[in-house]
């Protein structure tokens, strides 16, 4: 018999970021009892590294702005695949949950007026987005964090969940264990919220810190839950290359936000090269005109660098393949140059994005105020997620919820800067909300203790194999860095179907090696441990990532195939489901998007005016 | 590539030792990635909590040659590798595991503060006008990642161990916040000089010294407050109308 520590939660949150956070606040004052595991230490999810800001029509900037701007935006941003009535809903909630933060504490920048400051940011028609300098998630996740340990949430820190328990059709639990001393947990719940994060972990050049696991992903498809979109991996433009140790980490859209500009080494502005048509009418032609859009010209239109994330990412790629890429295989970022235009040039950019400042100056001996930054793609965040019902977050398996990044829907095949914090917030509000309902009607149901058993044993075998199992010596980390390498050359930011194929092969095979690795040590805070367990579900979700990319045979927002370069009209009316098969087998299906209702399709005609 | 020696502590509960490790390392990185490969390829159990890897979370606090820093913004450049690093686990916290450390004492504390408590919206939207001015400083104590750096560089704390009576830097800088929120109306400067133990300061600024956020954690936080909390209860007049009111 495995021993365990039983708790018992009404609801239950997988995740302490941004989303799961939220669901905590809005479940607990639902007045059911609540757990929040954490998979590290409360406050240090990957929220805290958000920098830009969180997109709502509050329009404090201008008064033009409205939520049906910001609905048509998100649509056009996710190429018009995305669940329109998620876009909808978060279009309309986002101000609200943005003020709620202002009303827990939070500290954003003011206009002279001294309401909510807001921020220009690609994609986005209006100055939308609310923030504190560049460290906007840090004062999101803190201010939900202040207000949420005082909400009664018992609150589960440095713990991982390996599976769900089922009875039936429903998720009743959840086992796991505590990182710290190694133990195992089981949870009781009557609903369950996963709000996971990413998956960035399975790419070798990425954002994403270790935790970005597909957790909830793996999870939720196990437990028999849809998965939708799972193409559509965000690789962000700009991301640290240079020290190569610090590649991958973010330079937020922020710089772009305040007027920093992209060149390539012969000092030109490429982004003016390739403007695509449907944002033609809406982004400047000239220099000039770019920069009065960010000194806050109501009539200039934007500067090119703030096209979407996908778009700017290809256009790096193609500079740098095209031999005119920086030193180190990059683009030139840079916001030094404003010094031309405003007389207290460095100052204000260390006002405006002081975290940049520090990162740059620390990491890379760098000063940005004189000095370009060498920028290039940086995987950054998934679009596609668990398959949610758009009013209640609830997934195709009863008493199962997913919010924020884990889940898919609201940003179709391209997520825009600044809809993820909202998306947490609008989203996570709801599935708390929902989840509590869900657990006020239900009872706790029973586990499976053969399950816990099998699973008990499962996580222990690492441990028998031992560190010396593998001849090759490959430990869990060896298989790890694999995998990023092979996800990164194979389903980057360009894929083919030859190289997808690969990579479906590569994984069948490092997933039977996972299978074979062990760890030296003990159980209490074992970080090889750790790896071995997450690998699990990095494989899962790489192989839905690679299945649901070869399905989809044309180029759509994050997901830009050079064997099928173009948008496919058919494919524009498609969602990709990943779906577990009887046999344990992951199969994928393709659903036809519903029809959208006449007053949504009117918003996005007169907004393409 | 170059390569160096360090020496890290590795146990369990406060007993262990100093293990020796030599590994190479390239341009640019930091102590956080000699870690980590030392992890993968020659320590896969070896203990070390971290997150965002670019100075943003404050997971990855630890000793280097005995200055209290963060892993991922300290540089292979900055240090003398003429001799071994040594890399040790915060010493003002319990010991879990080898550079991990048992933190949850400062989540203890601040669900003990009183909460934010906003004045009634300025408008009828529920919405309130502060300006940027009123906020500048309130920001500056926000910048604040948790670090807990300051904590485990506090005499207070870290010598004297006097977790029961001091809330610690971190804490000053949390309630300083709170109290300088144009917005707040709690009252939290009664509780400072006793339950939170202002008075144990002695202004040494050793906390400042290694903020790794730069927050100007002595002169703008906890001066303020002890000021505060002289005007509230050593103030002669207010005294005696308090001595009166009874």
């Amino acid at each position: 018999m495995a021993e365990y520590q039983k708790f018992e939660h009404d609801v239950l949150i997988i995740g302490a970021g941004g989303a799961g956070l939220r669901a905590a606040i809005e479940a607990s004052a639902e007045g059911v009892k609540v757990g929040l595991v954490c998979k590290s230490l409360l406050g240090k999810a990957h929220t805290v590294m958000a920098e830009g800001g969180i997109a709502a029509a509050l329009a404090t900037v201008n008064a033009a702005d409205n939520w049906k701007v910001h609905f048509a935006d998100t649509m056009r941003g996710g190429q018009y695949i995305n669940v329109w009535r998620m876009a909808e809903i978060h279009a309309k909630e986002a101000p609200t949950c943005v003020r709620e933060l202002e009303a827990w504490g939070a500290v954003f920048d003011r206009t002279k007026q001294g309401d909510i400051l807001q921020r220009n940011f690609g994609g986005h028609r209006y100055p939308r987005l609310a923030h504190v300098g560049d460290r906007t998630g840090l004062e999101m996740i803190r201010t939900l964090q202040d207000h949420g340990i005082h909400q009664g949430i018992d609150v589960h820190m440095e713990c991982t969940v390996i599976s769900l328990l089922k009875e039936g059709n429903r998720v009743v639990g959840a086992f796991g264990y505590d990182r710290q001393r190694g133990r195992f947990l089981l949870f009781q719940a009557r609903a369950i919220v996963v709000a996971t994060g990413g998956v960035g972990r399975a790419y070798k050049i990425t954002s994403n810190s270790w935790e970005y696991t597909g957790d909830g992903h793996a999870l939720a498809y196990n437990a028999g839950a849809d998965l939708m979109d799972m193409e559509f991996v965000q690789f962000h433009p700009t991301g640290m290359i240079w020290p190569l140790s610090v590649a991958g980490i973010l330079v937020t859209e922020g710089v772009r936000g305040e007027g920093g500009v992209l060149r390539n080494k012969e000092g030109r502005r490429f982004m003016f090269d390739d403007i695509p048509e449907s944002y033609r009418h809406q982004t400047a032609d000239n220099e000039e005109e770019g920069w009065r859009y960010c000194q806050g010209d109501k009539n200039a239109r934007r500067p090119p660098e703030l096209l979407t994330r996908d778009h700017v990412a290809r256009c790096i790629v193609r500079e740098v393949k095209e031999g005119r890429g920086s030193p180190h295989g990059g683009v030139f970022l840079d916001i030094s140059w404003i010094k031309e235009r405003i007389s207290n040039a460095p100052d204000h950019i260390r006002k405006k994005l002081p975290s940049m400042y520090h990162q740059f100056k620390q990491l890379a001996d760098l000063d940005i105020t004189t000095t370009p930054m060498e920028v290039g793609p940086t995987t950054h965040y998934i679009m596609g997620g668990v398959r949610v019902d758009a009013e209640t977050q609830m997934s195709s398996v009863p008493g199962l919820f997913a919010a924020g990044e884990c889940a898919a829907g609201l940003h179709g095949a391209n997520r825009l800067g600044g809809n993820s914090l909202s998306d947490l917030l609008v989203f996570g509000k709801r599935a708390g909300k929902f989840a509590a309902a869900f657990a006020k009607e239900h009872s706790f149901g029973s586990i499976n203790s053969d399950q816990v058993e099998s699973l008990a044993r499962w996580a222990l075998e690492p441990f028998d194999r031992g560190a010396g199992s593998q001849p090759d010596g490959h430990g869990p980390y060896q298989i790890q860095y694999e995998l990023q390498e092979k996800m990164q050359d194979l389903v980057g930011i360009v894929r083919t179907e030859q190289d997808m194929q690969r990579a479906l092969h590569e994984i069948e095979s490092l997933t039977q090696r996972a299978k074979k690795a062990g760890v030296q040590g003990n159980r209490e805070y074992n970080s090889g441990w750790h790896t071995a367990l997450d690998l699990a579900n990095l494989l899962t979700v790489s192989e839905a990532i690679t299945r649901a990319a070869i399905e989809r045979k044309e180029s759509r927002g994050g997901h830009f195939r050079e064997d099928f370069q173009g948008k496919d009209k058919a494919f524009g009316e498609l969602n990709i489901i990943v779906r577990r098969g009887p046999g344990g087998e992951m199969q994928i299906v393709r659903e036809r998007i519903p029809p959208m209702p006449a007053e949504l399709k009117q918003i996005i005609e007169e907004q393409q005016q | 590539m170059a390569s160096a020696t360090f020496s890290i502590w590795r146990g369990q509960a406060g007993q262990g030792k100093h293990n020796k490790y030599t590994t190479e390392f390239s341009e640019g990185m930091v102590v956080l990635d000699v870690i980590h490969k030392i992890q993968a390829e020659q320590a896969n159990d070896m203990a070390v909590r971290w997150n965002c890897k670019a100075g943003k979370c404050g997971s990855c606090s630890a000793e280097i040659n005995g200055m209290p820093k963060l892993m991922c913004m300290t540089r292979m450049n900055q240090l003398d590798l003429s001799k071994p690093v040594t890399i040790e686990p915060m010493k003002a916290f319990p010991s879990i595991k080898d550079l991990v450390t048992d933190v949850s004492w400062n989540f203890r504390v601040k669900k003990q503060i009183k909460k934010f408590k906003p004045r009634p919206p300025d408008a009828p939207d529920g919405s309130w006008r502060m300006s940027q001015e009123d906020v500048d400083r309130v920001q500056e104590f926000r910048k604040c990642i948790e670090c807990f750096l300051c904590q485990d560089v506090c005499h207070v704390l870290r010598e004297h161990q006097l977790h029961d009576e001091f809330v610690g830097p971190r804490f000053f800088v949390y309630i300083a916040a709170l109290e300088m929120h144009p917005l707040d109306t709690e009252d939290r400067i009664s509780e400072l000089a006793k339950a939170k133990g202002i008075g144990y300061c002695n202004i040494t600024k050793c906390c400042t010294t290694v903020c790794p956020e730069s927050i100007t954690i002595t002169d703008n936080a906890i001066i303020p407050l002890k000021e505060r909390v002289v005007d509230e209860f050593y103030d002669p007049l207010k005294r005696l109308f308090r001595m009166f009111r009874r």
